[in-house]
C-alpha cells in the first residue's frame, strides 16, 4: 500500500506525516525526528516507546500509523515546558532515575500518566503505574524513588519517606 | 489499512470475502504478529474509531459492553466494579496501563487465546455475545462461542458487536485469580474465575478457567456436581477430582500440565472455601 498523509497534532503542533498506513507509529515518529521515543521489545512488553495518544499513555510500537489520523499526541520531547523541565524529569535527574537512558522516556511518560491520574499515589500505585516499563540498569529502586520524590517533595529525607531505602 | 466512515461501510468491506479485509481495533495483539511477519493477510479495516462499537450501556437486565471498550474503560466503570468485580480484576491484570489503554474486550475475545484474562470472567458471569454482519445481528451464549483452539462461531464478515452481562440481585461470592510467573505483565499459567450463590447449600455456581484447555473453559461437570451440595472436605475433594477430568492442560513454554492440574485444584478449593480474595 502506498504512503499517505496523516494529519495529527504532536506536542501541540499540527503535523502532516507521510507514512504507510500499517507502519508502526514508533517508526513514523522517529523518522519525523522525534527520536526521544525509544524502541525496546517492539511487542508492547517494555514500555520504552510510550507516548500520550489522545490523552492516554500507549505503546507506540503497537499503533498502526493510520490510527494516528486526527490524533493528539505528546512525546517525551513535549513533556518539558520549553526550558522548564517537568517535575518528573527534574526528579529523575536529581535522584538518579536515569542510567543508560533507553527506558527513561517511557518511564517518564508512565510516571506523568500516573501522577495525572493519582496526584498522591500509594507505593502500590507507583509500582502498578510503572509495571509496564522495563529497565535493565537501575534495579528500579532509583526510578521508584524518583517518582516518590515528585509528590513527597524535594526537601524531605528519603529515609523517612521510603522504607526501601 | 483503510478507515471506513461508519459501521455499515466496515461491514460491507468485510463481507467481500474475495477482497480479504480483516478488522483491526487496538492492535495490541495484531501489530505484534504483523511486525513478526506471522500474518498472511495485509489488508486491514481500521475499526478503532467506529462510534457504533464504543461504550458501555446499562439496562435493567444486562450491562452491554460494546466491542471496542478498552480495559481502562472497564476498570473505571462504577457499575461493573460493583456487580462484576472479577471482570475488573481481569482487566487490571491484563498487560500494564499502556496495553489496558488500547486493548479492547472484543479483541481479547476474538484473538481467541486460551490464556486470555477476560474470558474466564465473562464465562463465569454467563455472558452473551452479539455478532454483526451485513446480514444482521445474532446473539449467542459466550460459552458456545469458542469451538476449539482459535476456532470460533464467527462467520467470515462478522464482527463482534458487544458482550452482554446479565445482572442479578443474588448475593454472590466472586473469585478471580490469575497464576503467572510474576504479578505484573505475565501471561497466565492458570486463570480461575468462580461465582457462587450460597445459602445453606450451593444454590448456583459457575466456574471458568483459562490456560488449561484449547479454549477458555466452563467447568460444567464440576458445577453440576456442586449445585445443591453442602460443602465439606469430602465434597471439595470430589469436586477437585471432577475438575481435574474436565481440563486438558499441556506442557508449554510457560508451565507444565502437572503444575496446571495441581494449581487448578488448589484454586477450586480456595474458591469454595471462600478464603481467597479476588487477586
Amino acid at each position: 500500500m502506498p504512503k499517505q498523509i496523516i494529519t495529527c497534532t504532536i506536542n501541540g503542533q499540527s503535523q502532516r506525516l507521510d507514512a504507510h498506513p500499517m507502519s508502526r507509529l514508533l517508526d513514523v515518529l522517529r523518522e519525523h525526528g522525534l527520536t526521544g521515543t525509544k524502541e525496546g521489545c517492539g511487542e508492547g512488553e517494555c514500555g520504552a516507546c510510550s507516548i500520550f495518544f489522545n490523552g492516554r499513555v500507549v505503546n507506540s510500537c503497537l499503533v498502526p500509523a493510520l490510527q494516528a489520523e486526527g490524533a493528539t499526541m505528546t512525546t517525551i520531547e513535549g513533556i518539558a515546558n520549553g526550558e522548564q523541565l517537568h517535575a518528573v524529569q527534574e526528579a529523575f535527574l536529581k535522584y538518579g532515575g536515569a542510567q543508560c537512558g533507553i527506558c527513561t522516556p517511557g518511564m517518564i511518560m508512565a510516571a506523568v500518566a500516573l501522577l495525572k491520574e493519582k496526584p498522591n499515589p500509594t507505593e502500590a500505585d507507583i509500582r502498578e503505574g510503572l509495571a509496564g516499563n522495563l529497565c535493565r540498569c537501575t534495579g528500579y529502586m532509583k526510578i521508584f524513588e524518583s517518582v516518590m520524590r515528585v509528590f513527597k517533595g524535594k526537601g524531605t529525607d528519603l529515609e523517612e519517606t521510603c522504607p526501601h531505602k | 489499512m483503510i478507515t471506513p466512515k461508519n459501521l455499515d461501510e466496515a461491514l460491507t468491506l468485510l463481507a467481500d470475502r474475495a477482497a480479504g479485509w480483516k478488522p483491526c481495533a487496538g492492535g495490541t495483539d495484531l501489530m505484534v504478529l504483523f511486525e513478526a511477519g506471522k500474518l498472511n493477510h495485509t489488508k486491514f479495516v481500521n475499526i478503532a474509531a467506529l462510534t457504533e462499537l464504543h461504550g458501555i450501556e446499562e439496562r435493567s437486565d444486562a450491562i452491554e459492553i460494546k466491542a471496542l471498550t478498552t480495559y481502562t474503560d472497564i476498570l473505571k466503570h462504577a457499575t461493573i466494579q460493583r456487580e462484576f468485580p472479577s471482570l475488573v480484576t481481569a482487566a487490571a491484570l491484563t498487560g500494564a496501563v499502556a496495553i489496558q489503554n488500547r486493548g479492547t474486550i472484543g479483541g481479547n475475545i476474538v484473538n481467541a487465546s486460551p490464556a486470555a484474562d477476560s474470558p474466564p470472567a465473562l464465562l463465569a458471569y454467563d455472558a452473551q455475545v452479539e455478532l454483526i454482519s451485513v446480514k444482521g445481528v445474532r446473539r449467542l451464549a459466550y460459552a458456545d462461542f469458542h469451538k476449539g483452539y482459535k476456532q470460533m462461531d464467527l462467520q467470515p464478515g462478522e464482527l463482534l458487536k458487544s458482550v452482554l452481562l446479565p445482572r442479578t440481585h443474588a448475593e454472590l461470592h466472586h473469585y478471580y485469580r490469575k497464576v503467572g510467573t510474576r504479578r505484573a505483565q505475565a501471561i497466565s499459567k492458570v486463570c480461575f474465575c468462580g461465582v457462587v450463590e450460597r445459602e445453606d447449600r450451593i444454590k448456583n455456581i459457575r466456574i471458568a478457567l483459562g490456560s488449561v484447555a484449547p479454549i477458555p473453559l466452563r467447568a460444567r461437570r464440576t458445577e453440576t456436581f456442586l449445585i445443591g451440595k453442602q460443602l465439606s472436605s469430602k465434597i471439595i475433594d470430589e469436586a477437585k477430582k471432577i475438575i481435574d477430568q474436565e481440563i486438558s492442560p499441556i506442557d508449554d513454554i510457560r508451565s507444565t500440565a502437572k503444575y496446571r492440574r495441581r494449581v487448578t485444584q488448589n484454586l477450586l478449593e480456595e474458591f469454595l472455601c471462600g478464603t481467597g480474595s479476588t487477586n
